[in-house]
């Protein structure tokens, strides 16, 4: 599988294809989901948000296994999915119209 | 109800700025635009990168500039300098380095330079090395046909270039009391790199003002924090801890109680969790440092949270307490349009989850930016407008007065010394 995530959190494989390597791609996810969606996704991974965030204290980024980044990268995604969700309750930050702020540099994992 | 205590009764009257209404001409005026591009862009400071964007022997970075109409090309030099010549051939003007698209900033390692129009090849130092056919060019030589150089020099780590015609200022100098009183800070620990860009319909101006002033922030960003939170921080407003000024150069020293919170009812779920958010991850890596350089937290106040430096014309440093930098460039490209840098400094992380923290104080200065940047462009129009065309400032919006009153000061300094149109004399009769 893609995006197989550490056996500890492999109920969270429903949502594999939020684990994605760059926050642009992340954002345009966001962007092109409903709001439903979104809130499935954040439902999901809130609910084992504690545990990973421990099990994530453990993780050294030097060496890590591809399961662990693909836990990583989904929680990068949760981290982009929380805006809309806790805060503006629409996919799209209010007010910003067209206007775009792209990541030109972001350290890969 | 004053909650900091002010010099002289206002922080404007005491950098002996004036306090009227403020026109804004300055940003919606075309040809006033075309003398910004001369007196300021063409004759200061303008920082381009870091040293780290150049580690080793023959890195190198081009830079677009389209304010002054050109490209340059940063490299560290086989003396380990780093140097800035204009990104163009001296055969037949091609542009030197570029990928794929000219009009776009690329960057690589080489041992030197080779022109792809004719083979033309210059050496790190820019010395022209090598022409293709050398025997039939007339009486050419080689030592007259070097890289132009562009003055670079390297305060703290980032570099920076310099366009005048003549010598400018030292840049160490230039950088006056608010540069020296950041010399030390630990730059060089905050290698970790998120940088953002955006296309901003507004003048250059209008951004920095937005991000030199703190008055806004409970309003525009009010949906950012819980609703307790967000009523509380309109309530109380807003007051900077402290400003300073020094020449054209100006800082905001501003609280801030969120990394951590006092209570984790104030600040979001995401978190509560990743105990981070737009003061960057509450448990600050260690950076080796034992006092604060004399310009960060100037005050030593208790409540601080960060400080904001803007660097005339267009560059500004934030410091946060947890040890992060952010850095804001906004290079013109007309008199109502420009392009936004924004870049996040941290010390690498070393877990998945100081990893997770990073990013969330990333997004969380993303969404604000992207708030930011429309209101601008709100902003832009209706000035362009003239329906109404004086503004008034407060006193917790000084550094935007500084910046208006010294870009206009340093325009009327060209003018004045701009030979006087000559005279016609008409041919006698």
């Amino acid at each position: 599988m893609a995006n197989k995530l550490p056996a500890q959190f492999a109920d969270l494989e429903p949502f594999a294809d939020w684990a994605m390597p760059t926050e642009r791609a992340r954002y345009d996810k966001r962007l092109a989901s409903t709001m439903d969606e979104l809130q499935a996704f954040y439902d999901a991974a809130f609910a084992r948000f504690e545990e990973a965030a421990e099990y994530m204290k453990k993780v050294e980024l030097d060496g890590i296994s591809d399961e662990d980044k693909h836990l990583l990268w989904l929680y990068c995604s949760l981290v982009t999915v929380s805006f809309p969700i806790e805060v503006w309750r629409q996919p799209r930050v209010p007010d910003s119209g067209a206007s775009s702020f792209d990541a030109v540099l972001e350290p890969a994992i | 109800m004053a909650h900091f205590t002010k010099p002289d009764g206002s922080w404007t009257e005491h950098f002996g700025l004036d306090t009227g209404p403020v026109s804004y001409e300055d940003s919606i005026s075309p040809e006033h635009f075309d003398l910004e591009r001369e007196a300021i862009f063409r004759r200061t400071w303008l920082n381009v990168g870091r040293v780290e964007d150049v580690p080793k022997v023959g890195s190198y970075f081009t830079k677009e500039l389209d304010v002054i109409g050109t490209s340059v090309v940063i490299v560290r030099s086989s003396k380990e300098d780093v140097r800035a010549f204009y990104n163009v051939c001296r055969h037949r003007g091609n542009k030197l380095v570029w990928q794929d698209y000219p009009g776009e900033e690329t960057s690589g390692t080489c041992r030197q330079f080779t022109c792809k129009y004719h083979g033309w090849r210059y050496d790190l130092e820019g010395a022209l090395k090598f022409v293709q056919q050398e025997s039939e060019f007339f009486d050419l030589d080689k030592n007259d046909y070097g890289l132009m150089p562009v003055h670079c020099d390297v305060w703290e780590g980032f570099i920076f270039v310099n366009f005048d015609r003549e010598q400018p200022t030292p840049l160490k100098e230039y950088m006056g009391k608010l540069g020296a009183g950041l010399e030390g800070y630990p730059f060089h620990e905050m290698t970790q790199v998120h940088k953002y860009r955006a296309e901003i319909g507004s003048n250059w101006k209008l951004f920095i003002d937005a991000f030199v002033e703190f008055y806004h922030a409970p309003v525009l960003h009010a949906k950012q924090a819980v609703d307790d939170e967000s009523r509380k921080l309109q309530e109380y407003g807003y007051e900077a801890i402290a400003y300073d000024v020094d020449g054209p150069h100006g800082m905001v020293s501003s609280w801030g109680g969120m990394a951590p919170p006092k209570d984790l009812n104030m600040v979001k779920p995401i978190e509560r969790v990743l105990r981070s958010g737009l003061f960057g991850p509450w448990d600050a890596p260690d950076v080796g440092l034992e006092e604060l350089p004399p310009a960060v937290n100037p005050v030593r106040h208790k409540a601080w949270g960060m400080d904001s430096f803007l660097f005339f014309p267009n560059f500004m440093v934030l410091i946060w307490k947890p040890n992060w930098v952010l850095t804001y460039h906004y290079w013109p490209t007309s008199h109502n349009t420009h392009i936004f840098e924004g870049t996040c400094y941290f010390v690498p992380p070393k877990t998945a989850f100081e990893r997770l923290g990073q990013e969330l104080a990333v997004v969380t200065f993303k969404e604000y930016s992207l708030q930011d940047g429309n209101t601008l462009e709100a902003t832009q129009t209706m000035l362009e407008s003239r329906a109404v065309t004086e503004f008034p400032l407060n006193d917790q919006e000084v550094l935007l007065r500084l910046l208006h009153t010294t870009a206009r000061k340093y325009i009327e300094d060209y003018k004045s010394k701009q030979p006087a149109t000559p005279v016609r004399i008409s041919a006698a009769s």
